[in-house]
């Protein structure tokens, strides 16, 4: 990373942003070079360089936390027993800083600066860069290997990424471990393990230069967690290879610092910083997203889009609808689609040869909500799954809800039949039912979180009488309710359509 | 069936299946292997059954056998295979896309006979729908499911454009909460639970296992009532009904009373 530490104040702009999930987080989420985003007591924390920090109540609004005093550039952090280590770099960089740097470890109980327990001690430098040699001693990145073993890779342009392997019970340098070198041309690197490989993600591209930031998260992966790390096509992160994770899209521009939040259930984010958010001035912010995997490399996901959509059943293809007559339309001749007739079993009463339709070909219309929604019972319907016909109760709108809190990456949504105010809701004894108005309680907020496989987990914010959380899982072919997540099952992964 | 027995057979569903005769020139003169069950032979009329040459004679075997004085439990997979079947109930209808919600309730809530919705009938019990006396019987289906088609063919019965109703009762040893009903049907179908509406299948409809699902419900410790109704016009009638667990598991320790 071309280090620049950012001035010790930063203003606080309170943007109370309209509903929409295209923006990176919300509330206040200004931030460079976040640490992997970590859960303590119920709240989620990040620090970037400078040792400032974010909070966050839900992962979605976030707010200025505590500065660490004396950290310096890119911290991470990682939660251990019951220590959460972090490690930071004390210069280097370049940009003033020179080449020579050292990573610092140091760690606390909490990470709550209102507990008696907030207190980070027994620092130590478990890497170092001299200024000369072909390393860059910033950027510390964690993995807790499957086996308990704890290790930081560290690195920049400047040379190569290098790792060590650190002791988990004091994050300690181990002694006589020496470090390895396992990429070049890249920096922000953070190890992660999955499955039988390490992966090494590390940010490419150039920093610091606002909406002209080419920064992207690159990946390799190996068996051995010392490398070699090999991207997709068998080129090596020393040769400057990796497979490309996130580049910019939409109004966000410069994507880096990979940090990986592991949510359970088949559930995987990914923190990171956009260098410059385009809806905020260009200035640089916190972003959480889905993390997708395919084919055994790490994908990014984008968090849910609003739109009209059908909501299509993994389980059986079948498409949420609201339990209502069934409106036949017009159009087709029937039978076998135009063809037939009096004349024979396939001869058109006017096709030549008897093989094709009879009369003008036109479009037909769609149903509309006017033409069905009128025998509609006024109050609660209830809900199944049926095949898809776009009709109009087979469609729903998804939009976001403002003021109404969040998850990680992502506010709350309500789901409606498109054209009409009525609202999927989780209702008593863990069933659904489509209520005639949205009303903005709380089980009518919908949580949608993309899962690995790039389906979704759908999930009400609270359900009556239930402490539980449940998810929309079709139990039936036919027949969707709430119920506990299985993560192994298709019962209960959606899919979006565009109708 | 041992008529000197009672076979008490207390799950009532009404199993409404609307057998539609229709087409009968085709049903009459089916061509060889063109329908299902029809193999050849002279035209059955009106209402009746197909006839069988000598050879295929009108059997409920094999997909059915008597239901015997013992309890019966659900086979492996948990469905249950014991049912007291009402002979079809003429409902003509030359297409099941007439099946929306709001037909098939209306035809289930005509009245065919009395006390359908509460009955608990034994084998060789009769009833009189309109000019047609039409019996029950107790039986025990040798499949998962329980096909009305062959049932009706076997009885020698109109198939298509018809209402059966069926009556099941399942012995619970101890109380058990959230369990589901889950049913599969051909084509649309109404099942109640101890008198109260459990699952609902609309629209024209294979049978599929565990295709509907009823919320959470209570089997009582002891005897339970399971009454369906299923309405077919020109379809292979069937259906499969089995309990299932929060998990999805079926429920198997349960009996259904001869």
């Amino acid at each position: 990373m071309k280090f620049r530490i950012l001035p010790a104040t930063v203003p606080v702009l309170l943007l109370l942003w309209s509903s929409n999930p295209a923006l990176a987080v919300d509330g206040e989420p200004f931030i460079h070079d976040p640490a992997t985003v970590i859960q303590c007591d119920g709240k989620y924390y990040t620090y970037g360089t400078g040792g400032g920090g974010l909070v966050s109540d839900d992962g979605w609004i976030w707010h200025s936390g505590t500065r660490v005093p004396g950290v310096g550039a890119a911290p991470d952090l990682i939660h251990i027993g019951d220590r959460y280590y972090m490690a930071y770099a004390s210069s280097g960089g370049g940009l003033g800083g020179g080449h020579a740097s050292a990573i610092h470890v140091m760690w606390s109980k909490t990470l709550d600066p209102n507990s008696p327990d907030y207190k980070f001690n027994d620092n130590t430098v478990v890497a170092s860069s001299d200024g000369v040699e072909d390393c860059d001693a910033i950027d510390p990145g964690f993995l807790l290997d499957s086996d308990g073993r704890l290790w930081v890779t560290y690195g920049t342009y400047f040379g190569f990424i290098r790792i060590v392997e650190l002791d988990p019970k004091t994050g300690h340098h181990v002694e006589g471990n020496k470090p390895v070198n396992i990429a070049i041309d890249c920096e922000a690197t953070e190890p992660i393990y999955r499955d039988g490989w390490y992966y090494l993600l590390g940010t490419h591209g150039t920093c610091c230069d606002g909406a002209n930031s080419t920064y992207n998260i690159r990946v390799g992966r190996s068996k051995k967690v010392t490398g070699p790390y090999l991207d997709n096509l068998g080129n090596d992160m020393l040769k400057g290879g990796g497979k490309l994770v996130v580049a910019a899209s939409g109004r966000f521009v410069g994507p880096g610092h990979f940090g990986l939040m592991n949510l359970g259930d088949g559930v995987e984010k990914f923190s990171c910083h956009y260098e410059a958010d385009l809806d905020r001035g260009g200035r640089s912010v916190l972003d959480i997203r889905p993390l997708l995997w395919k084919d055994g490399w790490p994908v990014a996901g984008d968090n849910f889009q609003e739109g009209t959509y059908e909501i299509q059943s993994e389980r059986s293809g079948y498409a949420l609808e609201l339990a209502v007559d069934f409106v036949r339309m017009a159009g087709g001749r029937g039978g076998f689609g135009g063809f037939g007739g009096r004349r024979g079993a396939l001869g058109g009463t006017n096709a030549p040869g008897g093989r094709g339709p009879s009369g003008p070909v036109t479009p037909i219309p769609l149903q509309t909500l006017a033409q069905v929604s009128s025998n509609w019972p006024a109050g609660n319907i209830e809900l199944r799954l049926g095949d898809f016909m776009f009709r109009p109760h087979q469609k729903w709108t998804i939009t976001t809800v403002t003021n109404a809190g969040g998850y990680p990456g992502s506010p709350y949504f309500k789901i409606t039949i498109a054209g009409t105010d009525r609202a999927l809701a989780a209702a008593e004894g863990a069933e659904l039912v489509a209520v005639p108005a949205f009303t903005g309680q709380p089980e009518q907020l919908w949580r949608i979180d993309q899962l690995t496989d790039g389906t979704y987990r759908v999930m009400p914010k609270v359900v009556p009488n239930s402490k539980e959380p449940l998810a929309l899982t079709a139990i039936g072919y036919s027949t969707p309710t709430l119920a506990k997540f299985d993560p192994k099952s298709d019962k209960a992964r959606w899919s979006f359509k565009t109708p | 069936m041992k008529t000197h027995r009672k076979i008490v057979l207390l799950v009532s569903g009404v199993v409404a299946v609307l057998a539609f005769q229709a087409n009968s020139a085709a049903q009459d003169n089916p061509a060889p292997g063109a329908a299902p069950g029809g193999p050849v032979g002279a035209a059955a009329p009106g209402r009746a059954g197909r006839s069988y040459t000598p050879d295929h004679p009108h059997s409920l075997a094999p997909y059915f056998t008597p239901a015997t004085s013992s309890p019966k439990s659900p086979d492996k997979d948990g469905f249950l295979q014991r049912w007291l079947l009402l002979e079809p109930i003429n409902k003509p209808n030359r297409s099941n896309t007439v099946f929306t919600d709001s037909y098939v309730r209306n035809a289930f809530n005509a009245e065919y006979f009395p006390n359908q919705f509460t009955v608990i009938p034994h084998d060789g019990d009769k009833v009189t729908v309109d000019t047609n006396e039409l019996a029950w019987h107790a039986l025990d289906s040798d499949l998962f499911n329980v096909k009305l088609f062959r049932f009706a063919d076997g009885v020698n019965k109109q198939t298509y454009g018809v209402i059966f109703w069926a009556v099941t009762v399942v012995n619970s040893p101890q109380e058990m909460k959230n369990v589901r009903m889950a049913v599969g049907s051909n084509s649309a179908s109404i099942w109640w639970l101890n008198g109260q509406e459990a699952v609902d299948l609309f629209g024209d409809r294979r049978m599929v296992m565990d295709d509907c699902i009823s919320k959470r419900l209570t089997l009582n410790k002891g005897r339970n009532v399971i009454r369906g109704a299923v309405i077919n016009g020109p379809g292979l009638s069937d259906f499969c009904v089995r309990f299932v667990d929060e998990n999805g598991q079926p429920i198997k320790d349960i009996t259904l009373e001869p």
